[in-house]
């Protein structure tokens, strides 16, 4: 089966985003167990910085600045190739590096061995601390029911 | 004016060590880690990192730690390491209509789609202290839906009312929004700038100027129409990859008020909206946000200024910030000993001159 360009790039968006996510300690528990680390060049130290975070007026009109949040980005080349990316929320540079090379590695032919035992189980862990929330704000969900009201 | 004086440099270093030693406390009691105070002083972590204007629950539980649970102070520790922060970016404009709800109610709508949930809040507690809390307890446990529908997009609830044409409208112009902490706020300011001073603005400020616009500073009888907390992911455009990713979640308090609005020479009757968007669990603040908001927005729907200081830009933006605040006012502690002297002579001499005329008088009278 071949890959379009936008597919592609929604894939990556995807993992990116599931890095960007993961508790650091989590992806670094999961990147240990991936053996060791590929060969590569750091292109981009991990860097310690903020981005401005940005809502909308009335949660549909312009935009406005809120405030910033801690990011650390990274950028990786491994030794067969491809480049790898991370702007990972937070201030762990460890997390930053092993998400770019993990971005690296998914455009290299470890890319489904890197899914398997990474990826998936990085967005099982989402899945089920989103779905543990989700069960609780339901259980709070108010059922209401009307008094039957004596005039007519 | 103070003037540079030299000295104290021993006293200043034991000042420092006591503290450190105060900050302790009694050393038999076991020292408080600051993932203690991430994971159980959470709503104090959401209050600095919201007036810190800094995301990031692990240094704001740290200063927490360092300011002795002064708030303020771990503010004022958040803020000067912002500004060490290099800028990578912006976002894009968080959606929070994709926010994974941890507590959404309405109330105008008791049938809100989505239904009202009420999440883990304070609210129809009886505020009796709980002195279990003071013995070591068990972890709490809380029930589950066991057949919960995976979180989706919530609607919006203004949106209905926006269907039928009865709410004004916010639109996106597109246009880039402006950031007090890259140049000084001017008036008259935007409605972007204003909220962005608001929503880091103290928390105490902002409820005081909301409050006053329920009790009557302003007619702006403000109903919430929908109150919402929870993760909203964080999505920028990466330069280096040309598209975007999503680059982490954040927890929001989203507010918005729905207000009486009786038409202007441009509007017809409608409803107007106020907007609080808040970091973190903080809905006093995001409540209030939204009452303050819809007082300044007088001006552009062309309603009457009644004096309030709720519509005041001027005051409200220039002493929301308790940073600045602080600032200023405790400057006045450190050494004013020239100033003071100078007041002392004029003192003086104005006694002296009094006196002086006095006896003249005196003497002119015998």
């Amino acid at each position: 089966m071949t890959v379009g360009p936008d597919e592609e790039t929604r894939d990556r968006k995807t993992w990116m985003g599931i890095l960007a996510r993961a508790e650091a300690g989590d992806l670094a528990r999961l990147w240990q167990d991936l053996g060791p680390a590929p060969a590569h060049d750091v292109l981009r130290a991990p860097e310690i910085g903020g981005i401005m975070l940005r809502g909308r007026m009335g949660a549909v009109g312009d935009a406005f600045n809120m405030g910033e949040m801690s990011v650390t980005r990274c950028s990786v080349r491994l030794a067969n190739g491809p480049d790898g990316h991370a702007y990972v929320q937070g201030r762990s540079r460890t997390k930053a590096l092993q998400a770019a090379l993990v971005d690296a590695l998914m455009q290299s032919g470890a890319a489904d061995a890197v899914r398997t035992k990474l990826l998936s189980p990085l967005a099982e862990i989402e899945a089920k601390r989103r779905a543990s929330r989700a069960a609780k704000a339901a259980a709070t969900k108010v059922d209401f029911f009307t008094m039957v009201r004596g005039e007519d | 004016m103070y003037v540079a004086v030299k000295g104290g440099e021993r006293a200043i270093d034991n000042a420092h060590a006591w503290l450190a030693e105060e900050r302790r406390g009694d050393a038999r009691v076991r020292e408080l880690s600051v993932a203690q105070i991430r994971e159980q002083m959470t709503l104090a972590v959401n209050r600095v990192m919201a007036e810190g204007s800094l995301y990031d629950p692990d240094l704001a539980a740290l200063a927490i730690k360092q300011a002795r649970g002064d708030l303020i102070e771990a503010v004022f520790l958040i803020r000067a390491y912002r500004t060490t922060l290099p800028r990578f970016g912006a976002s894009r404009p968080m959606d929070t209509a994709a926010m994974a709800c941890d507590r959404r109610v309405s109330a105008t709508f008791k049938d809100a789609p989505g239904g009202q949930v009420l999440g883990p809040t304070f609210d129809y507690t009886h505020r009796l202290l709980d002195f279990k809390l003071a013995a070591d307890g068990e972890v709490p446990f809380a029930p589950e839906l066991a057949d919960a529908e995976p979180s989706k997009d919530t609607p919006h609830i203004m949106e209905f009312l926006d269907r039928e044409g009865l709410m004004q409208r916010d639109t996106d112009g597109r246009t880039p929004p402006r950031d007090l902490t890259r140049e000084p706020l001017e008036l008259p300011a935007t409605r972007d700038l204003r909220l962005q001073a608001l929503t880091r603005g103290d928390e105490g400020f902002v409820l005081g100027m909301a409050y006053s616009t329920q009790r009557g500073y302003a007619r702006n009888h403000a109903f919430v129409a929908e109150l919402r907390i929870g993760k909203v992911a964080v999505e920028m455009d990466i330069p280096e990859l040309g598209f975007a990713v999503e680059i982490g979640e954040v927890e929001l308090t989203e507010c918005e008020t729905v207000n009486q609005f009786a038409g202007s020479k441009t509007e017809p009757p409608q409803f107007t909206r106020g907007y609080g968007l808040v970091f973190g669990m903080s809905e006093r603040k995001a409540i209030s946000m939204a009452l303050v908001d819809r007082a300044l927005r007088w001006e552009e729907l062309g309603e009457d200024n009644l004096g309030a200081p709720a519509q005041d830009a001027e005051f409200v933006l220039y002493h929301a910030d308790n940073i600045q605040a602080t600032g200023f006012l405790e400057h006045i502690k450190l050494p004013h000993y020239v100033d003071f002297q100078s007041e002392l002579e004029l003192i003086r001499k104005l006694r002296r001159e009094a006196t002086a005329d006095r006896g003249a008088h005196r003497a002119a009278a015998e």
